[in-house]
């Protein structure tokens, strides 16, 4: 069955995965809820930025960050100067690059949410002497939990599918930055069609069981009313 | 000092509102008008919702908006209740109702005990919102407003949204709340007959203006209101039930003019009721009339009289006793019968609404 350096490579695909996925559920947030609230001139700059890792060939995303966090680098200079050294290929370096690579996997479904709650809501709490900051996490929060279901499993899902990216930042290190993906390219440049099948049904069927269950799942429409 | 000033200036594309009011600090003041008169934009900026580009707003005394000072909506001690329900769909209607009263300094656990006896939901508090009516979820939406225990209370067209059946199912909640509560409550409607039912004080609005504005009974009775109510016009009479007649199943409501039978409700002698008298059911008759089928006739003087909205027909105030009619004729008998003020005249009144 699956290799030891096989499960290795799967394990180091979750735990990346899950890593960049929990950041940006961190992140994703605020700029989602700029997005979807804001009237400001900047929003089309802003949401085109966000948007630009889906039309990117992943191979420019990583140029870009591999020149940022190289030793010369802004992003590179800063690591060193923190004594952290410079990210490329390391596991750490990946993380950076998934949470870019994946950003818009989890802005969109979340501004999708945040606009569909609509402002009604919004100033009923507000009437209800609910601060703005308050009515964010006792309103917003809980009528955008399908949108963050989403945004969660497409992020996940979308982080586990990268190869591109990772090959420019990360390499090839088995058990840093050899993920699933990538070790499939091994197998095939090593001839071993045999290994390569086994691995590539593991993502095949993880990656249609992920989608399975978000296009059977029918959220009702979390709405104000 | 306990009432409320409001002085409103907003520039919107194709829209300008522009508002200085003082309202009484008590009793149902309905903000009344087309849609698109604007009302609703100021009941909004009393909210908070909007900011307005200049304004003033003081509340009993204290200032919520000037020019160094803006009060957000969290803030101001209001209560509003939107055109529909507007619950939170992720809580049941307990946590709807919570919602306000664990936000509010002003709130009182028995505040919540009222407003849940007042409009008559305690048996469906564990429910969710999506598995109520109509007029449950706005009953619901009344009530957690009423929960954070508001010293005035902002209602936007609470009914517009409800179907006749409903209306008629909240109506009597209001007409409680305008007679148990002791904050003003500010009502925005379009409806005549919601207002009659439920004001004390008119507020008419058209195109972001006020164009009249006072005691209910008086400003119906202004002939040259600008805003035509058609076959709404008419006025409203604070009354009193003085007989009941059980032979004929009839009841005489008594106002300051004298009395009028109508139909028997049940209504116990001595209970106080509005009754709205429509223009289009007042005659005038110069001679005492001949006995006819009207029932009600009273001896009044013509104060004036104005054009109505269709050029054949005319408005006349009529005082009777300390109160006055208006009644709707065409120009033609008013001039065949010489209607002019001063003039003493009968008045047949068809029929009255009847409003507890």
């Amino acid at each position: 069955m699956l290799t030891d350096t096989d499960l290795q490579a799967i394990w180091l695909t979750i735990r990346l995965a899950g890593i960049a996925t929990l950041i940006l559920l961190v992140l994703g947030p605020p700029i989602a809820w700029l997005l979807a609230r804001s009237r400001s001139w900047w929003k089309g700059p802003l949401g085109a930025v966000v948007a630009l890792p889906l039309v990117l060939p992943p191979s420019v995303l990583g140029f870009y960050l591999l020149l940022a966090m190289g030793p010369n680098g802004p992003v590179g200079q800063l690591t060193t100067a923190l004594g952290i050294g410079t990210l490329p290929f390391t596991f750490w370096g990946l993380v950076v690059a998934s949470v870019f690579y994946s950003l818009p996997f989890m802005v969109q479904p979340l501004q999708n949410a945040f606009e569909s709650i609509g402002e009604r809501p919004l100033e009923v709490a507000a009437t209800l002497r609910a601060s703005p900051f308050d009515t964010f996490f006792s309103v917003v929060l809980p009528l955008a939990r399908p949108g963050f279901i989403t945004a969660g499993i497409l992020t996940f899902a979308h982080t586990v599918g990268e190869f591109g990216v990772v090959l420019m930042i990360g390499g090839n290190i088995p058990g840093v930055t050899r993920v699933a993906s990538v070790q499939i390219y091994d197998h095939v440049e090593e001839m071993a069609y045999a290994d390569a099948h086994r691995l590539a049904a593991v993502m095949l069927t993880f990656s249609f069981l992920v989608l399975l269950a978000m296009y059977t799942r029918r959220p009702k429409p979390a709405r104000g009313d | 000092m306990d009432g409320i000033n409001a002085q409103f200036t907003l520039d919107w594309p194709g829209f300008t509102l522009d508002v200085d009011l003082a309202l009484p600090g008590r009793g149902v003041t309905a903000l009344f008008g087309h849609s698109g008169s604007g009302k609703t934009t100021l009941l909004r900026c009393l909210a908070g919702l909007e900011r307005p580009s200049h304004g003033r707003l003081e509340f009993k005394g204290k200032i919520w908006q000037d020019k160094d000072t803006w009060l957000p909506t969290h803030q101001r001690p209001i209560g509003y209740v939107f055109q529909e329900a507007s619950l939170f769909a992720h809580l049941n209607v307990l946590g709807n109702l919570n919602f306000g009263l664990k936000r509010s300094t002003t709130a009182q656990r028995v505040g919540l005990e009222q407003a849940i006896e007042l409009l008559g939901i305690g048996h469906l508090l564990e429910r969710k919102p999506d598995t109520l009516s109509g007029g449950e979820r706005q009953r619901v939406g009344i009530a957690r407003t009423l929960a954070v225990g508001p010293e005035i209370l902002l209602m936007d067209e609470p009914l517009a949204a409800l179907d006749l059946k409903r209306k008629q199912e909240i109506l009597p909640y209001l007409e409680r709340l305008h007679d148990e509560l002791a904050i003003p409550i500010i009502y925005v409607s379009h409806s005549p007959d919601e207002v009659a039912r439920l004001a004390d004080h008119i507020v008419a609005m058209d195109g972001g203006r006020v164009v009249a504005h006072g005691p209910l009974g008086e400003t119906l009775a202004r002939l040259d209101l600008p805003i035509r109510l058609g076959e709404d016009a008419g006025v409203v009479l604070d009354a009193t039930v003085g007989e009941v007649d059980n032979e004929w199943h009839l009841a005489r409501v008594d106002f300051a003019g004298g009395g009028l039978w109508t139909r028997d409700r049940g209504l116990p002698t001595g209970k106080r009721v509005r009754v709205r008298v429509l223009a289009r059911d007042v005659s005038l008759a110069v001679h005492h009339p001949e006995p006819s089928s009207i029932q009600n006739v009273l001896d009044g003087t013509v104060e004036s009289l104005a054009g109505d909205d269709h050029p054949g027909l005319l408005l006349v105030r009529v005082q009777v006793g300390a109160s006055q009619l208006v009644a709707r004729l065409t120009r033609r008998s008013a001039a065949q019968l010489g209607i002019a003020p001063g003039l003493p005249v009968s008045v047949q009144i068809k029929s009255v609404a009847l409003m507890e």
